[in-house]
C-alpha cells in the first residue's frame, strides 16, 4: 500500500510533534510522551486522541469566529430576531454530547485497563514516602531495603504498595504509570510494567513541603535474572572485606551520630530515622535527586546537607576533617 | 389615600424632584461619610480597587516565582520563600482577587441593571466590604513578616496540620479564609435578595439581564459551597491550636475528609469565579454586535445547570487518591457533562457575533481573546474529567496551564473587557482606545506565551510546586519561554492599569450611554447619581434601553420621591410598594472591626482579646438591629 491510512498519518504527525516537544536533549527522562510502561503508553495514546479531537473542535470554533469577524458589516440600528436556538442546540449540545460520550467511553476503557495488570504480579514492592525521600522494601525478600531507587523486572507486572510515614505524597513514574497518592492512614496500590530495560526517573507529585522539588526516585527496569541478583545483593548485610581506611570509616560511622539515624545492616548502626545506607555506594544520587552520588558531594552532604537540600532532616555533622576521607571511602564501598 | 392627595404630595416639577432626591441621597464628602457610606456604587468601586491592589500583590508574587523558575537550579528564592509565594499567589488570586473583584462589578452594576436604587441591605453591603478589606490585609500582612501560609492554596493535611507545620502561617490561612467567608456570604445573600425583590416593575424573570442571572447563580453557589470550606478551616484551626484530631488518622481522624470538604467548596468555586465573567461577556457583546445575545432561554438554562452540576464534580480533584473506581466513573461523567452548558454559551456568543453587526472596540477584543483562551482551557478541562488521563497529568504543569487558561482566560479577560466597557459608568471618563489596544495584544500574546508552554513542561513530567528543577530533564527551554511570556503579560496588564488611571485623571468626559448599551445602567448619568434613577424604570423586554416604551417612560413617569426604593414581586416583577432605605452608618465598619479583633485574638492566642471583640460585635449588632422608634401610626398599630 502506497498511501498510508489517515490514522497512521495522524499518528506519525503526533510522533513528529512529540519529537519537537523534546527540544533540548534530556539526559534523564520523565516524560509522559516517551512512555515505556503499559499504563503510560495507554495514556500517551489517549492524549494524542484527545489532542486531535480538541484541535478539530478548536478549528471549528475558530472558523465560526473568523467568519463572524471577516464578514462584519457596518453598524447601524440594533438587530432583532434570529435566535439560532436550533443551531446552538446542534453545535453546542448534540455534537459535543456525542464527542463527550465517546471520550468518556474511551476514558472508562483506559481507567479499567489501569486498574490492574493483565497477569497477576509476582513481585511486590513496598514504597513508603518520607519528607523528602522514598523508602523501598521488597517484602518477599527479608532485608531487601533501599532508598530512592527501585528495581523492577522487565516484562512482568510489579505490584507497588504505597503508604506514607508523614504527609501526603504522590507516586508518579511518568514513563511507566500515572499517579497514585500516598495517603496517611491508608495503603494504596498501583502497578508497573514495562518491556523496555532502562532507567525511568520519577518524582513526588503532591506538594509535601520545603523539599518537594527534591524527592526523586529512579526506577531501574532490568531483565529478570539481573533483577533477582540485585534484590539478593540488596538483601545482603554489608559484610564485604574492607581496607584499613574503610574499617576506620565504619568505626567512625558506628560511633558517631550517623548510627543513631541510619541503618547499615550487618553493623551496629540501626537508626531508623533516615534512609537505610546498606547499599549507598551504588545509588544513583544522594538526597533523593539533590546531588550526584560522588565523593565530593557525599562529603559535602555529610558535613552540611542543609546547603545542598535546605530543610531536610539531617543536621550538619561535626566530622573531623581527617576522618572524612575514611568515612567516604567506607560509604562508597557499600554496594 | 386618594389619587389627588398623592399628586399633591409630589413636588411640582421634575427639577424640584431631582433637587429633593439630591438632598435625600447625597453624601457630603467628609471623613465620616467615607467610612459610613452605604452607597452600592462607592462600595462596588472600593471592592474593585481593593481587589485590584491584591491582584497587583499576588501578581508580583507570580513574577518572582517565574523569575526563580526561568533557569534550572536557580537561587532567587529559598524553598521557604517559594512556598509562601506560590501559596499566597494562589490563595490571593482565588479568594482576595477574583471573587471580590466580581462582587465589586456586581455591587456596582446589579442595582443599576435591574433599575434599583441600591442593594437590598446597603449596610450589610458596607459591612461585607470592610470585612473583605480587613481579611485581605491580615493575610497579606503575614507575607510582610515572612509568616505567610505555605501549604498551597488547597492546604492539604497532614502537611498543614501539626506537627508538620508549626508557626502561625497556616493559622493565618484558616482564620483569614473564615474571616473572608463572612464577607462573601453576606454579599451573596444581598445579591439574591436584591435581585429577587428589587427589580424594576415589569422585569419578570425572563427579562433579567444575563449578567444579573450569572451573579445570582454565583451567589447561590457561594451559599451552598462556602459552608464546606468554613467547616474545614474551623476543623483545621481546632486541630492545630487545640489538638482536636479531625484530620489525624492516628486518632481516628481522616486526611481525605479535608480533601472532600475542600473540593466540595473548591470545584463550585471555579464556577463562582468564572460565572460572573461569563455574565460580563453576555453583557458586553450586545453593545458591540448591535443585537442581544441569542438564545436567551438556553443561556439562562446553562447558568442554572452549571450552578447545580458544579456540586457533583469535586472528586475529579481526587482522582489519584485511590478511591473506588465506581465513584470515579460517576464523577468523571458529571465532570464531562458540565462542559455542555459552557459549550452552549460559547456557541451562543459566536452566533451573536455571526448574526450581529460587529463594532470592534477594546472590550470586544478582550471578549474575542476570552473565547479563544477559554475554549482551549475547556478542552484540557474535558481531559481532566477523564480519570485515566487526569491521573497522568494532575499535579503537573499541565494542570497549571489548564487552570490558568480557565481562570485567567475565562475570568480575567472578561474582567478587563468589563473594566473598559463600564469605565464610563464607574468613573464618568472614557479610556484611550489606542493604548488599550496595545494592552490587549500584549496581554493576549503574553498570556499565551506564559501558559501554552506549561502544557508541554507538564507533559514532559514537571510537577507543580517545585521551587527548582535539574537542568537535564528537558524543561529548561519551556520554563524560560514561560518566564519571558510572564514579563510581557505583566507589561500588558500595566498598560491596562495606566489606561484606567489616565482615563480617571484626564480622560474625555463620558456621555451617559457611549456604547448604545441595552441594559438599564445606561439610563443613568455617568457616573450615576447616588439615587441612580430619578424615575423607577418600567421594563417591557430583555433589552430595556433598546425599547422605546422604557426610554420614553423614563423621561415622563413621575419620580419616586424620598429615600425610597421600589419592591416588586419575585417572579413577575410586579410593583409591591416603596420601601424606606437605610441611611449611612458607622455600624458596619465597627462590627467588621469587631470581627477583626476576634480574628487577631485567635491568631495570636490572646483569647481575652478575642472575647472583647465578640462583645464589640454583639453590642454593635444589637445597636444595628434595634428597631427604630416609630409612631403608632407608622408601626401600624394605631386604630
Amino acid at each position: 500500500m502506497r498511501h498510508s491510512h489517515p490514522r497512521q498519518r495522524l499518528w506519525r504527525l503526533s510522533i513528529v510533534l512529540s519529537v519537537l516537544l523534546l527540544a533540548g536533549c534530556a539526559r534523564h527522562r520523565q516524560s509522559t510522551l516517551h512512555a515505556s510502561g503499559a499504563g503510560a503508553q495507554r495514556i500517551e495514546g489517549l492524549w494524542w486522541l484527545l489532542f486531535w479531537i480538541s484541535m478539530a473542535v478548536f478549528a471549528e470554533v475558530m472558523l465560526i469566529l473568523g467568519w463572524a469577524l471577516w464578514r462584519r458589516r457596518r453598524a447601524t440600528a440594533t438587530i432583532k430576531g434570529g435566535d439560532a436556538i436550533g443551531a446552538i442546540t446542534v453545535l453546542g449540545v448534540a455534537v459535543p454530547f456525542v464527542i463527550l460520550v465517546a471520550a468518556y467511553g474511551l476514558g472508562l476503557r483506559d481507567l479499567n485497563a489501569l486498574a490492574a495488570p493483565r497477569e497477576k504480579p509476582d513481585v511486590t514492592v513496598e514504597v513508603i514516602g518520607h519528607q523528602w525521600w522514598w523508602e523501598i522494601h521488597y517484602p518477599d525478600r527479608a532485608g531487601a531495603v533501599t532508598a530512592n531507587e527501585m528495581h523492577i523486572p522487565v516484562g512482568q507486572p510489579v505490584k507497588v504498595r504505597l503508604r506514607t510515614a508523614d504527609v501526603q505524597h504522590s507516586f508518579w513514574v511518568p514513563q511507566l504509570m500515572p499517579k497514585t497518592d500516598l495517603i496517611a492512614g491508608k495503603v494504596n496500590e498501583t502497578w508497573l510494567q514495562t518491556d523496555r530495560a532502562g532507567t525511568y526517573r520519577a518524582q513526588c507529585a503532591e506538594y509535601c513541603g520545603k523539599q518537594h522539588a527534591f524527592m526523586a526516585l529512579m526506577v531501574v527496569a532490568e531483565p529478570r535474572p539481573a533483577f533477582d541478583a540485585w534484590v539478593a545483593a540488596t538483601a545482603q548485610p554489608a559484610t564485604g572485606t574492607l581496607t584499613t581506611a574503610q574499617q576506620r570509616g565504619r568505626q567512625i560511622f558506628e560511633q558517631s551520630s550517623c548510627a543513631s539515624c541510619h541503618t547499615i545492616r550487618g553493623t551496629s548502626a540501626v537508626g531508623e530515622v533516615g534512609p537505610d545506607l546498606t547499599t549507598i555506594g551504588s545509588r544513583w544520587s544522594i538526597g533523593a535527586g539533590a546531588a550526584p552520588n560522588d565523593a565530593g558531594h557525599l562529603g559535602g552532604w555529610i558535613v552540611n546537607s542543609q546547603t545542598i537540600k535546605p530543610g531536610n532532616a539531617m543536621p550538619p555533622q561535626p566530622v573531623a576533617a581527617q576522618d572524612l576521607p575514611d568515612l567516604l571511602s567506607y560509604l562508597q564501598s557499600l554496594k | 389615600m386618594s389619587v389627588e392627595t398623592e399628586e399633591q404630595a409630589r413636588p411640582a416639577s421634575r427639577s424640584e424632584a431631582v433637587a429633593a432626591l439630591e438632598k435625600d441621597w447625597g453624601e457630603r464628602p467628609s471623613l465620616r461619610s467615607w467610612f459610613s457610606t452605604v452607597d452600592h456604587k462607592r462600595i462596588g468601586r472600593r471592592y474593585m480597587v481593593t481587589a485590584g491592589i491584591f491582584f497587583i500583590l499576588a501578581g508580583t508574587d507570580a513574577m518572582i516565582l517565574r523569575t526563580q523558575l526561568a533557569r534550572p537550579n536557580a537561587t532567587v528564592l529559598s524553598p521557604e520563600a517559594y512556598d509562601q509565594l506560590f501559596t499566597m499567589h494562589g490563595t490571593a488570586m482565588i479568594f482576595l482577587f477574583s471573587t471580590p473583584m466580581f462582587f465589586g462589578f456586581g455591587n456596582f452594576l446589579v442595582p443599576l441593571m435591574i433599575g434599583a436604587r441600591d442593594m437590598a441591605f446597603p449596610r450589610l453591603n458596607a459591612f461585607g466590604y470592610w470585612v473583605f478589606a480587613f481579611a485581605g490585609t491580615v493575610m497579606f500582612s503575614s507575607q510582610l513578616v515572612g509568616r505567610a501560609p505555605d501549604g498551597g492554596w488547597f492546604g492539604y493535611v497532614p502537611l498543614t496540620d501539626t506537627p508538620y507545620s508549626s508557626g502561625i502561617n497556616l493559622d493565618v490561612y484558616s482564620l483569614g479564609l473564615l474571616f473572608l467567608g463572612v464577607s462573601t456570604t453576606a454579599g451573596a445573600i444581598n445579591f439574591i435578595v436584591t435581585v429577587v425583590k428589587m427589580r424594576a416593575p415589569g422585569m419578570s424573570l425572563n427579562r433579567v439581564p444575563l449578567f444579573v442571572w450569572a451573579i445570582v447563580g454565583t451567589s447561590f453557589m457561594v451559599i451552598f459551597a462556602l459552608p464546606a470550606l468554613n467547616v474545614a478551616n474551623a476543623m483545621l484551626f481546632l486541630d492545630r491550636r487545640f489538638g482536636a484530631h479531625f484530620f489525624d488518622p492516628a486518632h481516628g481522624g481522616n486526611t481525605l475528609l479535608w480533601q472532600h470538604l475542600f473540593w466540595i467548596f473548591g470545584h463550585p468555586d471555579v464556577y463562582i469565579i468564572v460565572m460572573p465573567a461569563l455574565g460580563i461577556v453576555s453583557a458586553v457583546l450586545p453593545a458591540f454586535c448591535r443585537r442581544g445575545v441569542v438564545a436567551y432561554p438556553l443561556m439562562v438554562l446553562a447558568i442554572v445547570t452549571i450552578s447545580i452540576i458544579s456540586f457533583g464534580v469535586w472528586v475529579h480533584h481526587m482522582f489519584a487518591t485511590g478511591l473506588p473506581q465506581l465513584s470515579y466513573s460517576f464523577f468523571s461523567a458529571a465532570s464531562t457533562l458540565i462542559t455542555i452548558p459552557s459549550g452552549i454559551q460559547i456557541f451562543a456568543w459566536l452566533f451573536t457575533m455571526l448574526r450581529g453587526r460587529i463594532v470592534v472596540r477594546t472590550p470586544f477584543l478582550f471578549v474575542v481573546g476570552f473565547i479563544v483562551t477559554f475554549v482551549l482551557g475547556g478542552f484540557t478541562g474535558v481531559m481532566f474529567a477523564i480519570t485515566a488521563f487526569d491521573q497522568q497529568v494532575t499535579d503537573s504543569y499541565f494542570v497549571v496551564a489548564h487552570f490558568h487558561y480557565v481562570l485567567f482566560g475565562g475570568a480575567v479577560f472578561p474582567m478587563i473587557a468589563g473594566i473598559y466597557y463600564w469605565l464610563p459608568k464607574f468613573t464618568g471618563k472614557m479610556y484611550a482606545e489606542k493604548l488599550s489596544r496595545w494592552a490587549f495584544w500584549l496581554v493576549f500574546i503574553g498570556f499565551n506565551t506564559t501558559f501554552m508552554p506549561m502544557h508541554v513542561s507538564g507533559l514532559l513530567g514537571m510537577p507543580r510546586r517545585i521551587y527548582t528543577y535539574p537542568g537535564d530533564l528537558g524543561w529548561d527551554l519551556w520554563n524560560l519561554i514561560s518566564t519571558i511570556g510572564a514579563y510581557v503579560l505583566a507589561v500588558g496588564l500595566l498598560l491596562v492599569l495606566i489606561g484606567v488611571l489616565q482615563a480617571i485623571r484626564r480622560g474625555r468626559l463620558a456621555p451617559d450611554d457611549p456604547w448604545g448599551g441595552d441594559t438599564l445602567e445606561w439610563a443613568t448619568t455617568s457616573p450615576p447619581r447616588p439615587y441612580n434613577f430619578v424615575t423607577v424604570p418600567t421594563v417591557h423586554s430583555v433589552h430595556p434601553m433598546w425599547d422605546e416604551r422604557t426610554t420614553a417612560a423614563l423621561a415622563t413617569d413621575p419620580p419616586l420621591p424620598d429615600h425610597q426604593a421600589m419592591a416588586t414581586s419575585e417572579l413577575d416583577g410586579r410593583e409591591e410598594g416603596a420601601i424606606e432605605m437605610p441611611e449611612a452608618s458607622l455600624l458596619p465598619l465597627v462590627s467588621a472591626l469587631g470581627i477583626l479583633v476576634v480574628v487577631l485574638g485567635l491568631l495570636w492566642g490572646w483569647y481575652w482579646f478575642a472575647g472583647a471583640g465578640a462583645l464589640l460585635i454583639f453590642g454593635t449588632v444589637a445597636r444595628w438591629m434595634w428597631p427604630p422608634e416609630r409612631t403608632p401610626e407608622e408601626a401600624g398599630v394605631a386604630s
